[in-house]
């Protein structure tokens, strides 16, 4: 086994894969918030609120309902993306035509509250989500033990990316929304329901967020914070990616969780910071992100 | 000018009379977190507790009237400094207590000193609160880190645990548990292989697990607290880790913690505590009432909780004895005077370096099959007599004793 800056190859091959686990995580998160920046040009703050709500569905639903992990991955984005479209509905609309700075404190004031309701029903110490039994256990890949659930996040998270990024960048309907961003006034002439579109695309916004909570609740510990601890992470990951753009946050997303997996072999840490180091490097040579376009 | 007289009279015999009731007023602030990873552990869950403390001393004791406060201080060494000076300065708050984050702790306990009014530690670990840092105007109630290595540390040692890695919360608190854990391990014959240091409030530990691993050391010691704990426990499960053979050391575990994670996850977990709400008719009588007023039927107490009542009901008895409105150093020494004696604790005394001297238990944690009903955590291992619990006064190094 040779030795990569004193470290042993399979442990730096161990934590490479790691970080490309927790970027997913990322991936998905930024991808829903550039989603929804892109389309709606809101800056949405409750996007960690929105992650945690959809562990905690998953699990309600377990709990009160009996309702297997897999149902609450369908069931609990389904929910909060329904209280994502009441949100666009009753709040956000009435914020485009302002400063963006308004939907920032909207949406950060939204998790503030959401957060505090959580917390004050169920404490802050979490609630327990075991690892479905048809994912428990893993395999021993030589150079590190690969739990099948973790395998799992992989694969489900980067079909979901995929997938997101194929409906926008090459569909029909991605033409539409990419073209209602644009020229709202212009796409409506063609008789295209605009208004509802964007409540949509908020909606799917926060059932992303939900659906990579259902995914975090067997992992990390079910608890109000666990959305507000990563937010920030996944915001430096939007901006080294470039506002609002699909590509550049699936990218950046897995990327910056190698960048920080790689952090904790050298230097632990500085785990928590070295995204934000990346972001002011990455601003001060491209202003726009890694894959903005300047405007 | 008779009836001015008469008015005097009454006067002078009002005055006299209160002197064998003096009224006192006290006011107690409990500085906590209560809203990040150690909320539950302390949090609103401690101000329950000095309330019910509060109702029981002034049942008693009527012309003692006690205003109690509360605030946050978000783990941050600043905000409970700022909060603990205002209160202090402006709010004529007497004593502080609780204040989970040794961090925080380390710092409140040094402007308590500088203003020579109390503080009392339920929530943090750092030894260091009676030791290197010590001051006749703090005590340290609960347990301490010494206390947890010496208690987990010396029964894994011996039971064949003898090569260590640890995963340690990199701030005042992880670094005093893994020394004074790291000293017993190779006091008991055993080796530290190596240890990682990851942030306060981490949610992934897989690359820090991964390590731990690949060390090969027969434990790994979790010297974190709180969600910490919890992540870490949930993702070496995901591992394999304990399948694979090596064990996992919780040196500082919380019956909220265990709650958190689920008997399934935690079960066979060993670890060491001073309090457990199950263990007798007293506790289990107090926490049905700490479980009303918290307003929480699920939730239970932890032994910072308990810590908090028993700090409160003995600074009370303290402040009665004394009367009028004393200095903190004479509470203090009055404290230490008095034997503690409580419902939850039972007897017990505070050294001159500070340190409340009780009980240490070691517990196990059940099964999922063996647990009988809500909140049936743990299987009593072992009693750590109060005598063997705590660093020996000589050795902690603080100013107080030497002096």
């Amino acid at each position: 086994m040779f030795e990569i800056f004193g470290i042993p190859s399979a442990a730096l091959f161990g934590q490479l894969l790691i970080g490309l686990i927790n970027g997913s995580f990322y991936a998905l998160l930024s991808l829903g918030l550039a989603v929804i920046f892109g389309m709606l040009n809101i800056i949405n703050f409750a996007h960690g609120a929105q992650y945690m709500l959809g562990a905690f569905a998953a699990y309600l639903l377990l709990e009160l309902l009996g309702v297997n992990y897999w149902w609450a991955l369908l069931v609990a984005p389904l929910i909060v993306g329904l209280i994502g479209v009441v949100i666009e509905r009753t709040l956000l609309q009435w914020l485009y035509k302002l400063d963006h700075l308004y939907g920032l404190l909207l949406t950060f004031g939204l998790a503030l509250v959401i957060e505090g309701l959580v917390r004050n029903r169920y404490g802050s110490a979490g609630l327990p989500y075991t690892v479905p039994e048809s994912l428990t256990g893993g395999t021993n890949l030589g150079f590190m033990f690969l739990p099948n659930y973790r395998a799992w996040v992989i694969a489900a998270s980067l079909g979901v990316c995929l997938a997101t990024w194929f409906v926008i960048e090459r569909t029909k309907l991605g033409a539409y929304l990419r073209a209602a961003t644009e020229n709202p006034t212009l796409v409506r002439a063609f008789g295209i329901n605009v208004p509802l579109m964007i409540t949509l695309t908020y909606g799917f916004g926060a059932a992303l967020a939900a659906f990579a909570g259902v995914m975090a609740a067997p992992i990390y510990n079910v608890s109000p914070q666990m959305g507000s601890s990563l937010i920030i992470v996944v915001f430096a990951v939007v901006v080294i990616g470039g506002m609002g753009s699909i590509m550049g946050a699936i990218v950046t997303g897995f990327g910056l969780g190698i960048v920080e997996g790689l952090t904790k072999v050298f230097f632990p840490e500085a785990s928590n910071t070295v995204i934000f180091v990346v972001m002011a490097i990455v601003l001060l040579v491209r202003p726009a992100g890694l894959f903005g376009r300047r405007t | 000018m008779k009836r001015l007289l008469s008015l005097a009279a009454i006067g002078a015999a009002l005055a006299c009379a209160p002197a064998q009731a003096e009224d006192i007023n006290v006011k107690i602030g409990v500085l906590t977190d209560m809203s990040s990873l150690y909320a539950d552990l302390g949090g609103p869950g401690s101000v329950v507790a000095a309330k019910l403390a509060i109702a029981d001393f002034t049942k008693d004791h009527p012309n003692v009237k006690v205003e109690l406060i509360s605030g946050d201080h978000q783990n941050k060494a600043d905000v409970g400094s700022n909060l603990a000076n205002q209160w202090f300065d402006v709010d004529k708050v007497d004593m502080i207590i609780d204040t989970p984050n040794s961090g925080v702790a380390l710092a409140v306990s040094q402007i308590a000193a500088s203003k020579n009014k109390l503080f009392i530690g339920s929530g943090p670990a750092a030894s260091d609160l009676t030791g290197s840092k010590c001051n006749a105007n703090t005590i340290h109630w609960t347990y301490d880190t010494w206390m947890l290595a010496n208690g987990t540390g010396k029964a894994i040692v011996k039971t064949g645990g003898d090569t260590w890695f640890f995963l340690t919360a990199d701030y005042a608190f992880g670094h005093a548990l893994e020394r004074d854990t790291g000293e017993v391990v190779e006091k008991n014959g055993g080796k530290v292989l190596g240890k990682v240091r990851h942030p306060l409030n981490t949610a992934d530990f897989s690359s820090f697990l991964l390590q731990a691993q690949s060390s090969k050391a027969k434990v790994i010691g979790l010297a974190n607290a709180g969600g910490d704990t919890v992540n870490s426990i949930k993702q070496a499960a995901e591992f394999g880790i304990v399948k694979g053979g090596q064990k996992l050391a919780g040196l500082l575990v919380f019956a909220s913690d265990i709650n958190a994670l689920g008997l399934q996850t935690a079960q066979g977990l060993t670890f060491t505590e001073t309090w457990y709400w199950d263990m007798n008719d007293a506790n289990r009588a107090w926490t049905k009432r700490w479980q009303e007023e918290r307003k929480a039927a699920g939730k239970f107490p932890t032994m910072v909780h308990a810590g908090v009542y028993s700090g409160v009901l003995h600074y009370l008895k303290a402040r009665a004895a004394l009367g009028g409105s004393p200095d903190g150093k004479t509470v203090t020494a009055k404290m230490k005077e008095l034997k503690t004696d409580d419902p939850l604790f039972g007897k017990g005394e505070i050294r001159v370096d500070g340190r409340k001297i009780h009980d240490a238990y070691l517990f196990e944690v059940k099964k999922p099959s063996e647990s009988k009903h809500p909140g049936d955590f743990y299987t009593l291992k072992a009693t750590i007599p109060a005598a063997e619990a705590f660093r020996p006064l000589k050795e902690g190094g603080c100013p107080l004793v030497s002096g």
